[in-house]
Parts: structure tokens; sequence; C-alpha cells
């Protein structure tokens, strides 16, 4: 699915990522766990294709190299990113939102757009299913929402919009107990063997909710270690700074 | 004026509809042309009096230069101010004979085919379609005695209406554009709603029969009788083709106590090219009289298209517990320039403005909002709100907001609020991480800034305005 080799990113005369190799297969779920400022949201932007860095190294999405490949390609092809801290877009409808991004997509692909009906009934079975309540959907894109309703909008959007690679940045940060919860359930419930998941998160207790595959650990733009689900107890008992 | 020419207006009264190719009055403005126009309109007398004496102050008057955007002299003896509709030989055939460009336009707008074909001004009988909407359309209206029909036809039917209120908004006297206007208007709308009634649809001149080509100086009265209703649109989204360089209409609304009336414009003329060559002078007068106690105008306006856009359709709020509220979106692209806002002239007591005003600019565009609030000494208790919101995208293009406040009684109050903001990178990469090209998150982003005015607009309108607007942004993010 994604094969990273040797990927560095500087920005504004800054590297932050300094040569981080990581392969994800179809079907496998990696957590990234990391300290702030190690450069995990960088890695996000940066796999998404957000404009602005200095790139080097290889970056394949299902087997097709992604450099010169404008955003909104890449969400096309199937990357979607939960951003740690969505936007807030005045006057803008989140359904109506919704909706252009969803058929933006289908469009891409040569499938037929979906009539205001059709989505509606897509948007229920999905936030019914999730525990969220829609009415969120009818309020200006994120405009006065609450951290967790963003990151719960966020989640919601993933399972409309149906990606074969999720990365999630800091999904989890901030949520109490029960958003953690449905934030868990969006992605187990995704979970299959064609789709891939990039977890980025700065706590291990995500991973009671969500078993990953493989745990990284990131450290000043590198990845410093590699293990399975274990590694991120460890992780919680010792700290980050032992990994140094 | 040529005496064979003056002959052939005369024939023409009896071949009206058939007939209607050859005539076109010689370039120039003078009293003949002035005769010919009136004549060829049968007018009574009155009207060709009115027309003179506008025509008269006219040779003393100057055209003002305070605004910003600034045009080459127009040497007005050197315009056509009559020339009957294009015969069918010199329109085009077909839409394949049509600028594919438009044509794209049309598609993005989801416009039907025959309605393409009626816009880009293809000689076919299509036409004959909306006149049979138009006429079942009329039916209804006649039923409640509402008055719909184009003002030539008003001025011979109706004199007694048009008398006593043409002119009585826009003074002869106003000023340079206003007083052309009234010397050589051609055509335009007349409504008169009748007492107590509401008007049971949108009056709009898509559906007027004869309204295809009312050239370059329309003249346009509505008159809503005491507590009667009604909404009017103006113009169409798709982009209108147009020999006239120069336009300059005058629109005139009348409110008499309690009644309201409601007028939404979506504006889309040829711009000009990417380099500012061509387009149109979009040189409005639109003021309205709220001239009953509790009445209420209120304009709303898409001004996406032309070169220079210049108007402040106004609200002279007499009638105490008057209300007037403008909301406008204007949209400049490359070498376009807009100035325009609003003037709301409270002379009533307890009367209420609201203006609500977004400017976007792109390209290398200028945007203006000049508003001014004057509240008259005996306007006592009266409240005004301001809001002017500019969006810029890029850096080469501008946005200016001049407000003049006139508050001259401590019983009212004036609020005034202005932002100016960049179009934020952030959002576009939020939208575009969603699958939304440059241009769709554009179109959304701006979309949202635009929201408070779109959602004014009557319900279809609204919605081709919605896709309008991030067409005439394409191309002006990176
Ligand atoms: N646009 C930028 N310009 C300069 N420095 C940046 C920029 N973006 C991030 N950084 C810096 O890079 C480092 C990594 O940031 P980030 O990827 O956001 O870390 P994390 O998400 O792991 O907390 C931080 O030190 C941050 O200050
Ligand atoms: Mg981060």
């Amino acid at each position: 699915m994604l094969e990273i080799k040797n990927l560095k990113a500087s920005i504004n005369n800054k590297t932050i990522l300094k040569g981080l190799s990581l392969s994800i297969k179809p079907g496998e779920l990696h957590a990234i766990m990391g300290p702030n400022g190690s450069g995990k949201s960088t890695l996000a932007n940066v796999l998404s294709g957000k404009d602005g860095y200095k790139i080097s190294g290889e970056l394949n999405f299902k087997g097709e190299n992604l450099k010169d490949v404008p955003v909104e390609k890449r969400a096309q092809k199937g990357i979607f990113l939960a951003f740690q801290y969505p936007l807030e877009i005045p006057g803008v409808n989140t359904n109506n939102f919704l909706k252009t991004s969803l058929n933006s997509l289908r469009k891409s692909k040569g499938e037929k757009e979906l009539d205001s009906l059709a989505f509606l009934k897509l948007v229920k079975e999905k936030s019914s299913e999730l525990g969220i309540d829609e009415k969120i959907l009818s309020r200006q894109l994120n405009v006065g929402f609450s951290g967790g309703e963003k990151k719960k909008n966020e989640i919601l959007q993933m399972k409309i919009l149906d990606p074969n690679l999720s990365i999630l940045d800091e999904t989890d940060s901030g949520l109490d107990i029960d958003a953690l919860k449905i934030i868990a359930k969006g992605v187990n419930s995704s979970r299959n063997s064609k789709k891939s998941f990039l977890v980025i998160t700065h706590y291990q207790r995500l991973l009671d909710y969500i078993k990953p595959d493989f745990v990284h650990v990131l450290s000043d733009g590198k990845i410093v270690k590699t293990g399975c689900g274990e590694l991120a107890e460890e992780l919680e008992k010792t700290g980050y700074k032992k990994l140094n | 004026m040529k005496q064979q020419e003056l002959e052939k207006a005369k024939e023409y009264k009896y071949g009206f509809t058939t007939d209607i190719e050859s005539i076109k009055a010689p370039r120039g403005l003078n009293e003949d042309i002035i005769k010919f126009i009136s004549e060829i309109k049968k007018e009574p007398k009155w009207m060709l009096d009115w027309r003179l004496k506008a025509f008269s102050r006219l040779k003393n008057i100057k055209e003002p230069n305070w605004q910003k955007p600034k045009y080459p002299k127009i040497n007005y003896q050197d315009l056509y101010y009559y020339s009957a509709p294009k015969s069918s030989n010199e329109k085009p055939k077909s839409l394949d004979d049509v600028d594919p460009k438009l044509i794209e336009t049309y598609k993005k707008l989801g416009i039907p085919l025959k309605e393409q074909e009626k816009l880009a001004g293809v000689a076919v009988d299509a036409v004959f379609d909306s006149v049979s909407v138009a006429t079942t359309f009329k039916d209804k209206l006649t039923e409640k005695g509402i008055i719909f029909c184009p003002i030539s036809e008003a001025i011979q039917k109706h004199p007694e209406l048009v008398k006593k209120y043409l002119g009585s908004v826009i003074p002869i006297t106003d000023h340079y554009f206003a007083t052309l206007n009234s010397a050589v208007f051609t055509d335009g709308s007349f409504v008169y709603i009748p007492k107590n009634v509401r008007c049971p649809m949108e009056l709009s001149t898509y559906f007027r029969i004869n309204a295809s080509e009312t050239g370059q100086f329309e003249r346009t009265l509505i008159i809503a009788d005491e507590g009667s209703y009604v909404s009017y649109l103006e113009g169409c989204t798709a982009p209108m083709r147009d020999e006239n360089q120069l336009h300059a209409a005058n629109v005139e609304l009348i409110a008499l106590d309690n009644a309201e009336i409601k007028y939404s414009t979506v504006q889309n003329w040829y711009p000009g090219d990417e380099n500012g060559k061509g387009g149109i002078y979009n040189f409005v007068t639109k003021r309205g009289a709220c001239r009953g106690k509790n009445s209420k105008i209120s304009w709303t306006q898409v001004e996406t298209g032309s070169a220079i856009t210049w108007k402040y359709p106004s609200c002279i709020l007499q009638g105490d517990n008057s209300v007037g509220e403008f909301y406008s979106i204007a949209i400049t692209n490359n070498h376009q320039k807009a100035d325009t806002g609003t003037k709301m002239i409270h002379l009533g007591k307890n009367t209420k403005s609201k203006i609500i005003s977004k400017g976007i600019s792109a390209g290398r565009a200028d945007n203006t909002y000049r508003g001014l609030v004057d509240i008259n000494k005996k306007a006592l208790n009266s409240r005004n709100y301001t809001q002017c919101d500019s969006l810029l995208m890029g850096n080469k293009c501008g946005a200016h907001t001049i407000p003049y406040i006139k508050n001259k009684n401590s019983s009212s109050i004036v609020e005034h609020e202005a932002t100016t903001s960049k179009i934020n990178e952030e959002q576009l990469y939020y939208c575009n991480q969603r699958g939304l090209n440059q241009e769709e998150a554009v179109g959304l982003i701006v979309n949202g800034f635009c929201k408070e005015v779109l959602q004014q607009l009557p319900m279809e309108f609204a919605v081709e305005a919605q896709k309008l607007v991030g067409i005439s942004l394409e191309g002006s993010v990176g």
C-alpha cells in the first residue's frame, strides 16, 4: 500500500524528517508514537501532499510514485488524513461539504454522483453506526464545534469517504473515554484486508482500543524503534526519553 | 436625422413585429434621435417632452468622475441610441457558431439547451417556448390585477401611473447617467401591484415577453401599492452577450404604506478578457423610495460580470418605521473593477437600515465598497447596521471600504463593522485533502463567505448564483 524510503522533509530551512522509512501493507494498521515536536504531523502532511515542504527520498502509494501528485489527486487515489486540528470554514454547511467531497472522489473514479437523498441516507447510516449525533452535520463546518465534535466529524468523514489508507493525526488527543471509543469503533469497523491505517498518537491509551500490527517510535524525525503492540505498553511505563 | 429614416420609422408602426430588422438610427445624440425613439415607441407627447427636458438638462451637466475605477472617455456622439433587435441572418445559426468558452460555462451552470440558445442569441424559434410560458404566467397576474409589462407598453396603457411615478425617485436632473437614460431609454419593465395583493410568484425579466433586447438604456419602474408585496428578479446567471459597451439603466422602486419590494439582481455581463480588453461598463442608477409608513425595500445583488461596475442601489426611508436593506456580493477577477455600495437616507422616524456587503477580489482586480448612511435630524430613533467584508485572493488585487456616515440626531444609532481577509491556504488544503480541486475548494469557501447574502436570494436563483460564484473565480488561485 505505502512505501516510504529514506524520506527527508524540511520547511523554512528547518529539517524535520531526517530519513524515515516505513512500509505498510494492505490490511495493516501501524501506530506511530512519539513526543511533541518529533515530526508526526509533518509526516502526515507530507504523505497527504501538502505544499511548502522540501522533500527527498521515495514515496510510493499502491505502486505509484507520489512525487508531483497534488493533494486532491492523492485524496482521490484513496489517502485520507484526519487532521490534528480540523479547520473551521465559516458559512459552509458540513453536510454540503461532505457531499461535495464524496462526489469529487466518486467522479474521479468514474462513478455516478450521489444525489442528496442517497447521500443523506448514507450519512444517517454511518453516523448511527458510530453513535454520532448527525445534528453537527447541519452546522457550519467545524465552526463552534467542541474538540470532541471536531474529531468525531473527522472520523465520520473517514467512514463516508471510505479511503484505502487512513492517516489519523492524534485524533485521540484531548478526548474523553466515550469519544475515544467512538473513534476506535470508526477504525475497527473499517478494518479489513484491503484497508490500511497509520494511526499517530501521543498516548498509549488509544491502543487499548485499537490493536496495531506494528508500533513505531518517532523521535527527531526518524523511526528509532519498531515493535508490535507491546512496545506501546512499554513506552507508557518508561517514557520516550529512554529510547534516545 | 435623415427624413427618409423617419419615414421608415413611421412605416414601421404597421409592421412592428415582422419588419423589425431594417431599422437602426444613425450614430449620435440629438433631438431628432430622441424624437425617433419616442415615435417608434408610439409614445404620447408628454413622454417625448419629458425626454427632451432631460436632454436639454444633459447638455449642461458633466459626467461624474469621483469614482475609483477610471475609464477612457466615452464619445457619446459615436454611440447608437436605437437599433432594432438583430435580424436572424446576423445571429449565430446554431450553438456550434458560438464561442466554445461560453458554451462551457452554460454547461457548468446546468442551463438547458434551449435556454443556452436563447442566451447566446442563436436564431431559433425556441423563443416561442418561453412565450407560451409567459402567457399562462400573465393570466395569473391579470387575475390579481397586477400589471407586469414592458415600460413602453405601460406608457401607452397606464399613462396615469407612469406619469405619477416615473422620475419621482430618480429625478431627471439627478446626475449625468440618470439624465442620459431619461432622455434615451429604450425599454424595460413596469410593475404595479395593487393594494393588499401579494404577488403570487417571483417576477422575472426572463418571463417578460419582448424582453430579450432592451438594450443599453433600460428603464424599470416598480410600484407596490399599500399593503402589497412583490419579489422581482433581474438578470440571469449565464454570461450575457452584448455588443454595447455602456449600460446605463435606471431602476425606480416605490413602496407605499405597509408594502414590501424585494429586488434581486444577478449581473454577469461580459467582463473583458484576461488582459482587461473589452467588457461592459455597468453604470446603473437604482433607487427605491419607502414612501409609506412600515414599508420595506430590500436590494440583493450578485455582481460578477462587467469590466466596471459602478452602482449604489439606495433606499430613501421616508415613511415612519420603514426599512431598507442592501445585500451585496461583488466579485472582481482579472482586470475587473467595482465601485459599489448603497445609500440609506433616513428621513422618517424609527427607520431601520441594514447593509451587508461582501467584496471578493482576485487577479489584478479592484473592489471598492462605498456607502452613505445619512440619518436626518427628524429621523428620530433610527438605526443602521453595516457590515463590510472583503476577501482577497493573491496579492495583486485591492479592496477598499469607504463608509460615509452622517448621523444628525442623538437618538439614532449607527454601527459599522468591516473586515478584510485573505483566502486561507489552510482551508484550501483541508478541502483539497477531501478530494476537492482548487476551483471547487475556492468556490466552496467563497460561497461560505457570501452566505448571508446568498441566502437572501430566491431559492432557484440562489443555487445558480452559488455555481456562478465559483465559476467567476476560476483560475484565480495558483
Ligand atoms: N512550517 C514550519 N516551519 C518551521 N518549523 C516547523 C514548521 N512546522 C513544524 N515545524 C517544527 O517541526 C517540528 C515537528 O513538528 P510536528 O511535525 O508538528 O511535530 P509533532 O506533530 O510530532 O508534534 C517542531 O519542532 C515544529 O516546531
Ligand atoms: Mg502533531
